[in-house]
């Protein structure tokens, strides 16, 4: 490796940023590509807000996307809502957490010189990215792109327009892309790891992805399953999911009948639970770098967090059914899942608390991914506590389906992964593009997020206590019930409009800084971990390292007294 | 696995064939059990034990999972953990179902 | 660049990179199959009509026996061509690999003529949920075969030069074709009972 010739020889356009086999450009493609996205989801949901802002009034502006008289049509809502959802999971967030940081800081942090197999990881990519153009076809297809609700629940989904059909293939492209990866990066993890780099020398991100890389692995599956079946219903004429006797528009449904909606659900969670984790782990992987690097002293209780992670990992996988209270579930089975959702709290709290008690005694320093991370804490405490109530069969019963289950989740994802997924940016930004992000605008960026933030979040908890559903189109102008806590919808789509507003500062820092911006030093951040100590930034194509390092200590060995500095890098002898 | 000598080889391949005899009569015993006079869930254990036993057989040889790592054998554990789970979750929760 | 471990084993794990990744590729697998397995018996045990019972005596018992019997025998080829290559006796791997492609097309074939009796017969996976669980399950086992024939022909044909230049690296991926391989013959005894002969 290092003392061999330099193989480096000039490589096409095409092979060095399109094809690219480089486990930093694939993870540039995939986190450009999932900004879009995420982008085009928040737009999706500026859309929907503000039909349940002034329902039925014609929206300005883009009125005409929806025909006549500019007013939004409820299949129309219920394809916004569907594909926000999806594409948010499994375009924007999923793959910038793992596609995108997991693949460019991974074998960075492990001292390793690429991915394990660089052509899956290429594969990977442009399986996403199918994926993604499939969704996105689905919104020209008649009848619109799928609106069944990002769960895609038969009997409706079965019977619905063409878009389902599209969303399903879409997803057994992600999917697909997923494993790829997750086996990607279990093996690169396991195999790759420099000489000294034991487990509990691992940075904790690198173990977050390991665990999220199980999750994707061995959870993904079923659902992949429940989409071929689902396939073969709206293709093939099966019944998987269609009951005997079922009636649409005053007709029996003409198929054999013999299925069960419940099975999609069951399969359906059986992935979508770990997702929540898969949204969750990396997020407190880059959370636990950035806060030890600015707290300048060890994370406190390194080994708690590793042990808490993967205990997550593991309970994630046996909780699933706590999403279908509502399906007349037996009091024997519901308890199960109870009892094990109360149990899989235990482990969040144990991560929360490590990373709260790591502020302890620290001189912090503010800078803008420190800002993200810190706003991380909060956010996601609110997110998870608020879950659960609806974890706990007797309580879900009065919140099930209302605004209160969107408020919670969106704590945990957008305030909190997102805050996270951020605070990354602003922390490895200088390591993958060598210049730095101004720091003000950084300032503003998050500032003004986490106020407008919180606008949208916190009167959902409101509205779903007063028993509002989370799936109306006109925002539940129609429910006496709703009276008192429908003036809420407009401070929400203030709001969330004023929250897009608050991400122009971000995109022009990123793109104005990536042009022109201050020139940083490869350890910008005085860090401790391998990525920031021996590759330049940014690091070298093909092989990261001038040479690959060893590994002596653990990751986070800041102010070690006695130390002529306050960081010690892993690999320092 | 990589690490056998050309002896080991060329005893291992003595076992594969013994696995393939097995396998065979294993697949005629499992044809012929079904035509016994059984209750449906007798004849249901007993296919799947005989199932059981021919994965194991291959599974244990074929792919060498009886001499494999134990890195490889703690993912497999972990996998049929959540195989057991997937297959038999969602049935309890069915037959917990007042209205089945 | 050249990436540690793709040929020879990691001392402390004792893997080359691909045995493990193919055996976490195959745990994926394991819990696809699982998720319709599951699906299997959760439409079974929902079963009021007996249209699983009825469906299954449709079924053709003794050509699936044979195809049973058919598919165990390319595993051993499979294997067997795994250890001609570890002894170094290349012809011999040529006769083992090229029989296991042609044992997975007699696989093939039978199948096609199951599946072209049953749509003569006015039975599709519509029919009723035992044949659309049938059908799917077959055929998502058959496409995992059609996967395995063409990576073997791949090696067999394209890919065979490497046999000399890098014959440990070949050897590598011959076995982890070979994991695959088993790994669905395994699917097939679980799929052969549960489908055929309860």
């Amino acid at each position: 490796m290092s003392g061999q010739p330099d193989t480096h020889h000039e490589e096409s356009f095409w092979r060095k940023y399109i094809f690219s086999v480089d486990h930093k450009i694939i993870g540039l493609q995939y986190g450009i590509t999932a900004l879009i996205f995420l982008f085009f989801g928040f737009c999706l949901m500026m859309m929907m807000r503000w039909q349940l802002a002034y329902p039925e009034e014609p929206m300005p502006m883009l009125g005409w996307l929806f025909g006549e008289n500019g007013v939004m049509l409820p299949e129309m809502y219920n394809s916004l809502g569907a594909m926000h959802g999806t594409i948010m999971i499994f375009l924007g967030v999923v793959p910038l957490a793992v596609g995108a940081f997991g693949n460019y800081f991974v074998p960075l942090q492990i001292g390793a010189p690429d991915m394990a197999f660089p052509k899956l990881n290429m594969t990977s990519y442009w399986c996403y990215f199918a994926g993604g153009i499939v969704m996105i076809v689905g919104f020209f297809v008649p009848g619109g792109a799928a609106n069944s609700g990002w769960t895609s629940y038969p009997p409706l989904a079965d019977i619905a327009t063409t878009g389902q059909t599209v969303w399903l293939i879409g997803m057994v492209l992600l999917i697909t892309s997923s494993l790829l990866g997750s086996v990607n990066t279990i093996t690169t993890i396991v195999q790759l790891r420099t000489k000294g780099l034991t487990w509990m020398r691992l940075p904790f991100f690198v173990w977050a992805q390991f665990v999220t890389g199980f999750l994707l692995l061995l959870a993904f599956p079923p659902l992949e399953a429940a989409g071929v079946l689902q396939l073969m219903d709206r293709l093939l004429d099966t019944s998987f999911f269609l009951p005997s006797g079922l009636v649409v528009s005053g007709e029996i449904l003409n198929v054999s009948g013999g299925g069960s909606p419940l099975l999609w659900q069951h399969m359906f969670w059986f992935l979508a639970h770990p997702e929540v984790y898969v949204l969750i782990l990396p997020a407190m992987g880059i959370v636990a770098e950035v806060l030890a690097n600015n707290t300048r002293k060890p994370l406190w209780g390194y080994k708690s967090i590793v042990y808490a992670s993967t205990f997550l990992g593991f309970m994630s996988f046996i909780v699933w059914a706590h999403h279908m209270f509502m399906t007349g579930m037996g009091t024997t089975i519901s308890a199960f899942f109870q009892a094990t959702t109360m149990i899989i709290s235990v482990p969040s709290v144990v991560i929360l608390t490590a990373m709260f008690i790591s502020l302890w005694g620290a001189s912090i320093r503010y800078n803008s991914a420190m800002l993200f991370a810190l706003g991380f804490i909060p956010m996601f405490g609110i997110g998870g506590l608020t879950g659960l109530p609806l974890g706990i069969a007797a309580s879900d019963i009065h919140l099930h389906d209302t605004y209160y289950v969107i408020g919670h989740f969106h704590y945990v994802v957008a305030p909190g992964t997102i805050f996270a997924l951020f605070a990354g940016v602003y922390y490895w930004f200088p390591k993958m593009t060598g210049k730095l992000m101004n720091e003000t605008l950084g300032k503003v960026h998050f500032w003004l997020s986490m106020l407008f933030i919180n606008g949208i979040f916190m009167p959902m908890f409101v509205q779903g206590l007063a028993g509002i559903s989370r799936r109306l189109w006109d925002g539940g102008t129609t429910y006496a019930h709703a009276a008192d806590t429908l003036w809420l919808n407009e401070v929400m789509s203030a709001s969330a409009w004023l929250l897009g507003l608050a991400q122009l500062p971000f995109i022009y820092n990123l793109i104005k800084s990536m042009k022109s911006g201050e020139k940083a030093e490869s350890n910008h951040w005085e860090a401790t971990t391998l990525e920031w100590t021996d590759a330049p930034s940014p690091p070298l194509p093909h092989r990261n390292f001038e040479v690959i390092p060893e590994v002596h200590r653990g990751p986070y060995e800041y102010s070690v007294p006695g130390a002529d500095k306050d960081f010690t890098p892993q690999s320092e002898a | 696995m990589s690490g056998h000598s050309v002896e080991d080889i060329k005893k291992s391949v003595k076992v594969y064939i013994g696995v393939f005899a097995a396998l065979a009569v294993l697949t005629v015993v499992t044809v012929a059990a079904s035509y016994l006079d059984l209750t449906s869930g007798e004849s249901f254990f007993l296919a799947i034990i005989i199932a059981s036993v021919k994965g194991t057989l291959v599974a244990g040889y074929f792919m060498h999972l009886f001499s494999e790592r134990t890195a490889i054998l703690a993912v497999l554990g972990l996998t049929f953990i959540f195989l057991l789970t997937i297959m038999f979750l969602p049935y309890m929760a069915l037959t917990d179902h007042p209205a089945v | 660049m050249e990436i540690p471990y793709n040929v020879e084993e990691r001392q402390d794990t004792g893997m080359y990179n691909a045995k493990l990744g193919i055996w976490l590729f195959l745990a994926s697998e394991v819990m696809l199959f699982g998720g319709l397995f599951s699906a299997y018996v959760f439409l079974r045990m929902g079963d009021v009509t007996g249209a699983f019972m009825s469906g299954s005596n449709q079924l053709n018992v003794p050509l699936a026996t044979f195809n049973t019997l058919v598919l165990i025998s390319s595993s051993v080829t499979m294997i067997m061509s795994w250890v001609s290559l570890k002894l170094g006796e290349q012809k011999k791997f040529k006769t083992y690999l090229g029989s296991t492609l042609v044992l997975a097309g007699v696989f093939l074939v039978v199948k096609y003529f199951e599946y072209s009796a049953k749509f003569h017969h006015g039975i599709f996976p519509e029919t009723s949920t035992f044949f659309a669980i049938y059908f799917t399950l077959t055929g998502l086992h058959m496409l995992h075969i059609i996967g395995g024939m063409i990576v073997i022909f791949y090696f067999l044909v394209p890919g065979a030069k490497m046999m000399k230049l890098e014959s440990e690296r070949f050897t590598n991926r011959i076995e982890t074709v070979g994991l695959y391989w088993h790994f669905v013959d395994l699917v097939w005894i679980f799929l052969f009972p549960v489908l055929y002969l309860l």
